[in-house]
């Protein structure tokens, strides 16, 4: 066994035993603490795979932003888990026919892939050894798929522009500071003095 | 003995025996730093400083050192113990895990990856968890006060770092970090590394360390006069010595960044022959300790930031301005034609 195949069974393992944690962890707060321990060894089997960029806009992404977010909400939620919890077995079947539906769908598609002998090699080398991971993803992302590009900016803009203006409260009572205002005051306001040292006022 | 036909025990052992190496002489330089740090610090005060342990107060660190492992480690009732032991752990890993790309010589990075600048980013980012995590798990209401207020604040001053290094990156045309100090290589010395014509994002990038690192004047973490000690104050012992170390190894990083993004690294300063025989690592840890020094002034002069000036700072000066050099430095290499 060499050391690719020992990462890839340790990436893995960690990352579904962390997976599994997060639905049966009784703290929320350690059910994302578990979430981010998944993404970190999702970052891991990306960089097996050679994908080296993905691999840190994950955890720089999903670990670094997003996951804290989450920490952010689960910490300060006052929600009481175990009221929650109580009706949880009911919704088993549901949860479980939902499950088996999407394995069946994985397994069929899965199943049914067949791959040229061709393309096999082609899979495991994404971009061309000479050229950097990075500089090849750029190079495609940046002519060739262009506008998805720039569309999927957009969507992300309208989703902030969203969360602003739900968020955004204009009250007239609060006093603000105007830093601007504070810098063009008149220095004839304040009385400037120039202490020596070892001296004191 | 089959692992020696493979040819990667070896390489394990001398790639094991370098990190030790590498830990060994950072924690070693960190002691001084630390000293450093309060020495100067005292001198802008008109103090001492620490004087008694040693010539000068040279060992203090030591001292300081035995005394926190010897103290009992208290863990409150009411904390989550797992996580709480957790978190100093985080922080001091993930600090020291971002030396294992930086390059303090031509040639002498332990993985001279290919996107280094995007792992030392990553690292980074993750640091906030240690601080979140020793927030929430002591159970108290100023650590969990200032967990929020870090994890926001990390963050925030995250976006306009990224953006400066996004500046660096499109000059250099690389994310190793070995490339782009080679790339600063000119004949110019000095006045070719990248602070001179980046000059308004090295500024930037300083102050934003600063906020990253939780120093002063951005240590509303652990801002004394309103948190007690922020995070910190349910931790004793050893735990507390892993966040302090791992607070203080997040700063030379910094500084070590710092010189590599815009210093040149391990170049010499004059590129001709009497300075260029001096060793690369030495010219890089005289100007890491050159922008620790400037650290350890800000921390002496500035008085503390108000949390609502420091978002201000970071979203609606730090963000602006670098997000339009961003564009302002693509379009002069494009136009230029410079970054062929």
């Amino acid at each position: 066994m060499n050391a690719a195949a020992a990462f890839f069974y340790i990436f893995s393992t960690v990352m579904i035993g962390s997976a599994f944690m997060v639905i049966s962890a009784r703290n929320p707060v350690h059910s994302v603490l578990f979430l981010i321990l998944a993404f970190v060894n999702a970052a891991g089997l990306f960089l097996l795979l050679g994908a080296e960029f993905l691999a840190m806009i994950i955890v720089i992404v999903y670990v670094g932003a997003v996951a804290v977010l989450f920490l952010f909400v689960v910490m300060m939620l006052d929600v009481d888990f175990a009221e929650l919890k109580q009706g949880f077995l009911q919704y088993l079947p549901v949860g479980a026919l939902i499950g088996v539906a999407v394995l069946i769908e994985l397994v069929l598609v899965v199943g049914a892939w067949t791959m040229s002998p061709a393309a096999i090699g082609s899979v495991g080398s994404p971009a061309p050894s000479d050229v950097s991971n990075t500089l090849a993803l750029g190079r495609v992302l940046y002519t060739k798929h262009v506008y998805f590009f720039q569309a999927a900016g957009l969507v992300l803009l309208t989703a902030m522009i969203g969360a602003i203006v739900l968020t955004l409260r204009h009250k007239p009572d609060v006093k603000r500071q105007d830093i601007a205002e504070q810098n063009a005051r008149d220095k004839s306001d304040v009385e400037l003095k120039k202490v020596p040292s070892r001296a004191g006022v | 003995m089959n692992g020696f036909e493979d040819g990667w025990v070896l390489p394990l052992l001398l790639m094991l025996l370098k990190s030790v190496a590498l830990i060994v002489i950072l924690l070693t330089l960190i002691a001084y730093y630390l000293w450093a740090d309060r020495k100067i610090w005292a001198a802008v005060q008109l103090r001492r400083g620490p004087n008694v342990v040693g010539p000068w107060g040279l060992f203090q660190s030591f001292a300081d050192l035995l005394k926190f492992v010897l103290k009992e480690p208290v863990i409150p009732s009411g904390a989550n113990k797992g996580v709480f032991l957790l978190a100093p752990l985080v922080t001091g890993t993930l600090a020291l895990g971002a030396w294992a790309v930086i390059p303090v010589a031509d040639g002498w990075a332990l993985a001279d990856i290919n996107v280094g600048i995007l792992y030392i980013f990553a690292i980074s980012s993750l640091g906030v968890y240690g601080v979140i995590m020793g927030g929430w798990a002591s159970n108290s209401k100023y650590p969990f006060l200032s967990a929020l207020r870090s994890a926001a604040q990390m963050v925030s001053y995250e976006v306009s770092i990224g953006f400066v290094i996004v500046t660096v990156l499109l000059v250099a045309g690389s994310l190793n970090l070995s490339e782009i100090v080679r790339a600063q290589d000119t004949k110019l010395g000095m006045l070719g590394w990248y602070w001179l014509p980046l000059f308004p994002m090295f500024i930037i990038f300083f102050i934003s360390a600063l906020a990253e690192t939780n120093r002063p004047p951005f240590d509303l973490v652990e801002a004394e006069s309103e948190l007690v000690a922020g995070f910190m104050v349910e931790y004793s012992s050893t735990p507390y010595l892993l966040f302090m170390l791992g607070e203080y190894v997040a700063i030379i990083s910094m500084c070590a960044l710092m010189t590599i993004l815009f210093a040149g690294g391990w170049l010499s300063p004059i590129p001709f022959a009497p300075f260029t025989w001096v060793p690369g690592v030495v010219w890089f840890i005289l100007k890491v300790t050159v922008f620790f020094f400037m650290i350890a002034l800000v921390k002496a002069f500035v008085p503390r930031y108000r949390y609502d000036q420091l978002m201000r700072l970071g979203w609606k000066v730090f963000l602006p301005i670098s997000l339009a050099m961003v564009v302002i430095v693509a379009g002069v290499l494009q136009f230029t034609g410079w970054g062929n």
